[in-house]
Parts: C-alpha cells; structure tokens; sequence
C-alpha cells in the first residue's frame, strides 16, 4: 500500500539521487539494499533452480551449461553484454524458450525440485507458476485496464470468487491502484509507458505466480517509471522469488539480493560468477566480472 | 506560427508554374495536330516538369529537379488511380440517377418487359436476391476464410505451406470457372438446382482468398509480444488466439470480411450456371431461381432497348451504393465494438 504513498512526493528527490549514483558506489548501493533486506523471508516453496541449461537457437549455440539457484523470495539480477544469453536463459526458466521455432535446449529447470521440462508436465500449469514480464509493455489493447489485470483468470480458466478484491489487491501490489482506480474501464493504451508496465506486473500477479521474471522490464521506460518497478520490485520480493534481466547495473545493485554476471566471449554465453549482489559489486571473483561492473566494456 | 509553410512567394511561383502548364498545353494543342483529353493532360504533365524544373534547378540544382520529377511521377500515379475511380463512380451515378424512382425500388419485373418505359418494373427482387447471395457468401466464407488464416499465422502446421499455395491459385481462378466448378459438382451430381445457395457457394470460391490472405495480414501484424503475454500468464493456444490475437486484429477482419464483400459483390459471371434467372421475388435461399442485381445488369444491357440500358445503369448504381452502405455499417459497428 505504501509504494504509492511514498513515490508520489519523492519522486524527484529519489529520482535524482539514483541518477547522481556513479558506478564506483555501486557496491555501496548493494550493501544498503541487503541491510535493508530482513534475512530469511517467508519460505514460499524451495525456489527455482537451473542445472546445466543449454539453448541453442537452430544451429547456434546461444547458452552453454548454465546452473542458477534461485531461492525462494529473492530478487536475483541477470547482468551482462548484449548478445550474452541472459533473456535466452530466463526464457527457458517458464518454457517461453520453446515457441521460438527451431530452438532447442539441454538440461533441467526445477521448480519446487520438479523439473519443469520432465516429459507428460502441463506447460499451461508451469507458466502459471512462473509469471512472465516482457521487455516492451503489452497490455491487451482490445481490453480495458480492469479486464487487463484480470484477463490471466480467463485465460487461464481460473476461477475467483471475488473479482473486484484480486483487481485491486494485484493494481495495489503492482503500485498502480491509485492512478487507475477511477478509470479501470478506459483502455489500457491510454496509460503511460511506465503505467502500462506495472499495469503488465499486476496481470501477471493476478493469477498468483510463486516466480516473476522479468526481461528488461525498464529498459524501454523512463527513469521516473523505472523507479517506481523497482519499488515494485522491492515490495514484490517479499511474496514471490524474482528474476530479472537488466543492462542498468545500478538497477541490479538497487533490487537485487543476487546478481548473476552472464559474457559470451564470441561463442555461446555462459555463466560467469554468482553471489550475492554487494560482493559482485566490491569483490568480483572474476576478473571478466570486474571489468564489466566497473564499466570497463559493455 | 509555421515557419516550414510555403511563403507567399512560393505559392506564386507555383500557381504561375501550373498556370504556365495550362497554358503551353492550351497551345500546342490548338497548334498542332495533337486532340483530345490525353494530349492535353501528357503535354500538361510535360510542361508543369518542365516549367517546374526550370525554377527549382536555380535553388536546388540537379538534386532539387529529381526530386521534383519523382514527386511528379506519383502524383500522375494517384492523378490516373483517382481520375479512372472519380470517372466510373460519375458515368454510374449520371447515367443511373436518371432511372432510379419509388417503383425501380419496390417492384420486380415481373410484370414489366424490357419495352416498358422507366417507371414501370423494377429491381427489388434482385436486390433481395443480392443480399441473400451476400449473406450466404459471408456465412460460409469468413469463417472459413479466418480460419484459415489463423491455421496459417497462428498454427503454422505441417500443411501450412501447400495450403498458403492453394489459397494463392484459389485467388486466381477465373470468375466464371467457380461458377462451373459449383455447376459441375452440384447440378450435375445432386438433385439440388439452380438457387441463392448455389450462386453463394459461387461466390465463397472467390471470396474465401480474398478473405483468407486479407486476415492473415492483419494477424501477422498482432505483436508476438501479445500472443507471448497470453501464453505465458498459463494460457492454452486456444485461449491466446481467441481472447487475445483475434480482438487485436477485430478491426482489420471486419476489412477483411469488408474486402470480401467488395469482391463479390457485382460479380456476374459466377451466378449465370448458379441462380437461374427469375424475374420476381424469391425468398427460399436454397430452392427455385433467384435474381441478382449483377445479372439485372447484364440481362438488362443485353435487352438493347433504351429502357432496359436504362434499367441496367440503374441497377449498377443501386450496388454500389448497397456496397457502400455495407462498408460504412461494417465500419461503425467494428468501431463500437472496438468502445465498448
């Protein structure tokens, strides 16, 4: 309830306090985060775990032997180059992977120690589990805002007993109930980027996924928009295990409990270093990690 | 304030270019012995590039007068396009207002001979034989016609290839030749005879293509974005496509059906083994001959007397605007729908 309460007066004091963060603090930025961050979160099942996923895209090898943990209620950034297999990897994590024609892939995806890609499973069932949050905001343009939020029930044949409590619960919890909550009949292409957005998280929430990913969710919105998917973020994280793609490493230090540094160095991408995103910030492991995070390429 | 808008120079220079153009036309016409419409507007086209290129090659140069000559060369593509539409929509409506009255609407011909003087007989059996051609054709083929296209765009199954193909040639076939191909399969093989239901399946040969590659278009253009929100909130294929792709591209179906509908509708030679010929109402779409406002026409010309040509640019003139007024129905209704 209070993301809205504190966004709206904040804005652009937050606003340009994020923007004077210059990357040699990022790791400061990370630190406060994990103090902020109570340890051990409720357990909402065992998490999400990748254990030698491959991709390969036709003939290319896009994504070689990748194993992530991602436990439950954490918020873990995917960092890396263009081209190094990060939305690759992520869409493999709910089968979105697959729709792409010609692809292929190698390994396990467990959710709660089940392998999602186990032979006979229901896919319908697994993405139902594993929400999904695209690059580009996608509301339904043929709905309004209100059957947008709820379009998943029907989609995926959900029934719910009260309709109006899960609109408002999933706009609240995307940070959006105050801005729409007197137009929840006036279509969605009317909302603004970042709007349209949240208003994509608070689809996706509606039929109560245990995971979200997140591909790039900010990188097509304004920083003022950014901030408040992060706040999003933020609050989400304390209910569901996060995933999240992104090329802005502040935003990786800002949301994040874990990073997961990704580089292809020509040939497929892989994996580079794990850890918990204050050490990938002040003490990489790698050196390939340090250059990148201290902005040295990519 | 518009900075970019031509100054008062400008549109001098090019009112007396044009009225240059005019001009050199009016008197090499007059001085040689160059005549009619076409010698006008090709010496006019030529003049205006000439005169034209002359004061912008001062200003711009070589640059400028390519510019310019290509800028030419699409306005005389729009210019013929909209001139040949502007001259058939004038010779339907001048030559047909002239026989279009109170019993042209309401009668049929039955009692009437292509000898009677306008006033007498009219078209209203063909008009209610049109609609129910139109109908049956709509019924059959945009289900069809969609279906197929979401087979193509959506499921890309193993038969997608062969059946684009076929889509492609059934867009090629001769007019008449659907009409044989439902006369040689129906007539001759099955007690039905000739009737609106007939003429329909006619007419769904033509239509379907159209209708088919129409709808494919509009679905290419649904993002994938949307059809990878639906699936990944859990949804089945199914669902995605009929609660999310299709209502993306509602408005460009209702084009599609509308393209259809505009294909068909003043198609004679289709309905000449299919409808029979009738001359007054029938309302039972699948027994007994019926009429249709295109047969009319061709009846009617073929008539030769000054009445029946009458009756025949009449008639062409009341398609066109049924024509019309289904296209602006379609509109509204798929903008509403889209509203609510």
């Amino acid at each position: 309830m209070n993301v809205q309460s504190n966004s709206n007066d904040e804005n652009g004091t937050v606003m340009s306090e994020s923007q004077n963060t210059t990357p040699s603090s990022l790791s400061d930025v990370a630190a406060n985060r994990a103090e902020k961050k109570v340890a051990g979160t409720a357990p909402l099942g065992t998490g999400l775990e990748a254990r030698g996923v491959h991709a390969w895209f036709d003939k290319h090898h896009a994504l070689e032997d990748v194993s992530l943990d991602f436990s439950a209620g954490t918020v873990t950034a995917l960092i890396g180059p263009s081209g190094c297999g990060k939305s690759t990897f992520i869409r493999t994590l709910n089968r979105m992977h697959e729709f792409i024609p010609n692809t292929s892939m190698a390994g396990q995806v467990l959710l709660d120690g089940k392998d999602i890609y186990e032979p006979g499973i229901d896919v319908t069932k697994i993405r139902l589990q594993i929400g999904m949050v695209f690059q580009k905001p996608n509301p339904f343009p043929s709905m309004t805002i209100g059957e947008n939020v709820l379009s998943g029930l029907k989609l995926a044949q959900l029934k719910v007993s009260n309709h109006e409590d899960l609109l408002e619960e999933c706009l609240t919890r995307a940070g959006l109930w105050t801005e729409v909550k007197d137009r929840l009949g006036a279509h969605a292409g009317g909302l603004s980027g970042g709007q349209q957005q949240r208003l994509c998280i608070a689809r996706a929430l509606a039929v109560k996924p245990k995971v979200l990913l997140m591909d790039e969710p900010c990188s097509a919105l304004d920083p003022g928009s950014t901030l408040r998917i992060e706040e999003t973020i933020s609050q989400l994280s304390k209910s569901m295990t996060i995933v999240i793609v992104t090329h802005n490493m502040q935003q990786a230090a800002r949301v994040s409990d874990y990073t997961a540094f990704f580089l292809s160095d020509g040939g497929p991408g892989q994996m580079i270093e794990m850890g918990p995103t204050n050490e990938i910030f002040s003490r990489p492991r790698d050196q390939r990690t340090e250059n990148y995070v201290t902005g040295r390429f990519g | 304030m518009r900075p970019w808008a031509p100054s008062v120079k400008d549109r001098a220079m090019t009112t007396l270019s044009v009225a240059l153009s005019i001009l050199t036309s009016v008197i090499i016409v007059a001085i040689t012995p160059m005549k009619g419409k076409l010698a006008y507007f090709t010496i006019f086209f030529i003049a205006w590039f000439v005169i034209d290129s002359i004061m912008i090659i001062r200003k711009s140069g070589s640059k400028g007068v390519r510019d310019a000559l290509a800028a030419k060369i699409t306005f005389i593509g729009g210019f013929v396009v909209i001139l040949a539409v502007a001259s058939i929509l004038w010779s339907a409506i001048s030559r047909g207002f002239k026989g279009i009255n109170f019993a042209f609407l309401t009668q049929t011909m039955r009692e009437a001979s292509i000898f009677d003087a306008i006033g007498k007989g009219g078209i209203a059996h063909a008009i209610v034989g049109t609609l129910m051609l139109i109908t049956i054709a709509i019924i059959i083929s945009v289900p069809m016609g969609i279906l197929t296209a979401l087979y193509l765009t959506e499921i890309k199954g193993r038969a997608a290839g062969i059946i684009q193909f076929l889509v492609q040639a059934m867009a090629g076939v001769p007019s008449v030749v659907a009409g044989l191909f439902i006369y040689a399969a129906v007539v001759l093989y099955t007690p039905l005879r000739s009737s609106a239901f007939l003429g329909g399946l006619a007419l769904t040969i033509l239509m379907v293509p159209t209708v088919t590659r129409t709808a494919q278009e509009v679905l290419n253009l649904v993002p994938r974005d949307l059809r990878e929100a639906g699936l990944a909130m859990g949804a089945t294929q199914w669902k995605t496509v009929a609660l999310v792709v299709v209502p993306a591209a509602r408005s460009g179906l209702i084009t599609a059906t509308i393209l259809g509908v505009a294909r068909i509708a003043g198609e004679t030679a289709p309905l000449l083994f299919t409808i029979g010929a009738f001359d007054s109402y029938n309302f039972n779409p699948v027994k007994g001959d019926n009429s249709a406002i295109p047969a009319i026409v061709w009846k009617g010309l073929l008539g030769g007397t000054p009445e029946s040509i009458q009756r025949a640019w009449s008639a062409i003139l009341v398609l066109l605007v049924i024509v019309l007024v289904m296209f602006v129905l379609a509109r509204t209704l798929g903008s509403k729908a889209m509203k609510k």
